[in-house]
């Protein structure tokens, strides 16, 4: 708790987001086991009858969401108990070893909260082999046209080549691949539910009377989001997202399908289907289990903008490269 | 129309006027309405919505008169309205020096203002200033959400036992209670850099607000927010206003995520020249 007040307090947070993509993770096992547990468990009510999955929820995990090709993971859906154990300590030592020569490096293991690792070897539950389905031949050519249009321009030429993580606009609607603080806090009053992040203190809004979408060429960062109950599950679609926060090659005609399924007192079974015909041969699924905060504060205010000494940082330090002529 | 059903109606409308002036006047503030509202399961006013003002207090919390604004190329079109003022008693009680230091940040309010950069706007600026906010409340002991269009400003108001706050912070730290019919957030642990308008109106980080919001009706919300600052005030005082349900059946908070929108005026300037 204490690095983690530490952490929420500036610019700090800015660099240890953009370490996200190269850390390497590990894990263990978990099969689904959602519908079944739910069946023996009586969910509790909210005063007015819908099902209660109100309060604090952490969702950090080493798992990765794809299933690798090498290593440890490769090759099988489970681990054991025993591997987890020692991938944790191996991924711990690795946090602390020292920068390769001329790197600056990063924060050691005591600024990460990586979460302990399922046991599942993917967050991603189908396609069986636990890796996002093939692009189809339009997606490719979008995401090529991209990648080549990224190319005129180098890493830093201005503030809007930098990601929106890094600008601190937004971690997305499920902040996956977050090295820290993979907070919710969920609310609910009649005829709504609010997910409120940690990362960005962004909320996501949740009606669940019915009403219409908004027209679809108004896209939103984290989309727009109607729900319903089905038995015990919350069901939330959401559409309209805007380009710019694509999750993995997604495109903005994506469909999101999420369920939340309260499975015990401390457990929501989370997952969410990714529907985006134009960009993959097939949907995919991925289960991200959702444990209850016991903590007594666990949400702090994530001020990352205010605190943003990243951008600035990265901006100059591109511009004096340039200088010097050694980029 | 015969003499005695004009009668009737004409004494019937005097008599209804009569009974809302006086509701109206008999009724202060804060006091419970009693046009009735809806209440939750556990008896609480349902505050549940959204809720905006309508007022110019994001321009000055004090009385102002309007003025040219400061893009003369946006002409009336970004020009700054006139207000009352939403100050109780009309001024701001500052000290001497924190007065020459609140003209001083008027001065350079576009500059220095936080909601330029796209800052959290902390409490109470955030409640008035021109975007919706929503509530969203279940019943004791759940906490209360509280989250404002403007950068996704969001505050938890924790019910229940009050729990001292962890670390100072942009939006602060909000305990609630119930105060019969009127909601009570103490907020604490705010940080010293929001300010309290466009017009320089700050605080320090000994700012302490107490925040009362009180169901009128089923569409208005009487707020109130007492601003106590030993270090820039000479005395504790309070500003107050109505909020207003946004009643569109769709209603629904959109995004003003506002960091882009800063960009350009805070990184600019460090960006690869010539600009493609």
């Amino acid at each position: 708790m204490r690095n983690k007040a530490l952490m929420s307090t500036g610019g700090l947070v800015v660099v240890l987001a953009m370490s996200w993509a190269v850390s390497v993770r590990l894990d263990g096992q978990q099969t689904g086991a959602g519908a079944d547990k739910a069946a023996k468990y009586a969910v509790p009510r909210t005063a007015w009858g819908d099902p209660d999955l109100q309060g604090q929820w952490n969702s950090q995990t080493s798992t990765p969401l794809e299933r690798p090709l090498t290593g440890a993971l490769a090759g099988k859906e489970t681990i054991t108990d025993d591997e987890a154990e020692s991938l944790e300590q191996d991924h711990l030592a690795r946090g602390d070893a020292p920068p390769a020569a001329g790197d600056p490096g990063t924060y050691n293991s005591f600024w990460f909260d990586r979460g302990k690792g399922l046991k599942r070897t993917s967050l991603i539950l189908d396609p069986p082999d636990g890796r996002v389905p093939a692009y189809t031949p339009e997606a490719q050519q979008r995401l090529e046209a991209e990648r080549a249009e990224r190319a005129t321009r180098g890493p830093a030429d201005s503030y809007a080549d930098l990601p929106p993580w890094t600008r601190c606009i937004t971690r997305g609607w499920n902040g996956i691949g977050s090295n820290y603080s993979s907070n919710t806090q969920i609310f609910q009053s009649p005829g709504y539910v609010v997910v409120l992040q940690e990362l960005i203190h962004e909320p996501r809004f949740i009606p669940l009377d019915g009403r219409d979408g908004i027209p679809s060429g108004i896209p939103q960062w984290l989309g727009v989001s109607r729900g319903h109950w089905e038995g015990d599950t919350l069901v939330v679609e959401t559409r309209n997202f805007e380009p710019r926060g694509s999750f993995r090659g997604s495109s903005p005609a994506l469909v999101l399908t999420e369920r939340f399924t309260r499975t015990s007192a401390d457990d929501i079974d989370y997952r969410f289907t990714m529907h985006d015909p134009s960009t993959y041969v097939k949907d995919w699924t991925v289960g991200r289990p959702m444990r209850r905060e016991t903590g007594k504060i666990t949400m702090f205010e994530y001020a990352c903008h205010e605190g943003n000494i990243a951008m600035p940082g990265i901006l100059a330090g591109a511009r004096k490269q340039e200088q010097q002529g050694t980029r | 129309m015969s003499q005695w059903l004009k009668g009737l109606l004409t004494g019937g409308l005097a008599a209804a006027i009569v009974a809302l002036v006086a509701t109206g006047a008999l009724r202060s503030a804060s006091q419970p309405a009693d046009v009735p509202f809806s209440r939750m399961p556990d008896g609480k006013p349902n505050l549940n919505g959204i809720w905006a003002a309508s007022n110019t207090a994001n321009w000055n919390v004090e009385t102002h008169r309007a003025r040219q604004g400061p893009v003369a190329a946006l002409g009336a079109a970004f020009s700054v309205p006139a207000g009352l003022g939403v100050v109780e008693g009309g001024a701001i009680p500052y000290k001497p020096e924190a007065l020459a230091q609140r003209d001083a940040n008027a001065k350079g309010w576009m500059v220095n203002d936080p909601e330029v950069k796209c800052y959290l706007p902390g409490v109470p600026r955030a409640t008035y200033m021109p975007y919706p906010f929503q509530i969203v409340q279940s019943t004791e002991p759940n906490d209360i959400l509280v989250t404002y269009e403007f950068a996704a400003a969001s505050r938890i108001v924790h019910m229940g036992a009050p729990q001292e706050a962890p670390v100072d912070a942009w939006m602060g730290w909000s305990n609630g209670r119930w105060e019969s019919d009127t909601l009570v957030v103490d907020v604490t642990a705010l940080v010293d850099q929001t300010w309290f308008d466009r017009a320089g109106n700050y605080h320090s980080d000994a700012l302490h607000v107490v925040e009362r919001y009180t169901p009128l009706g089923p569409d208005v919300i009487q707020y109130e927010a007492t601003i106590e600052d030993p270090k820039v005030f000479t005395r504790s005082w309070k500003m107050s206003m109505p909020l207003y349900r946004r009643v569109e059946k769709n209603a629904q908070l959109m995004e003003y995520k506002c960091v882009e929108f800063a960009e350009e005026m805070m990184y600019g300037h460090l960006s690869k020249q010539p600009r493609r």
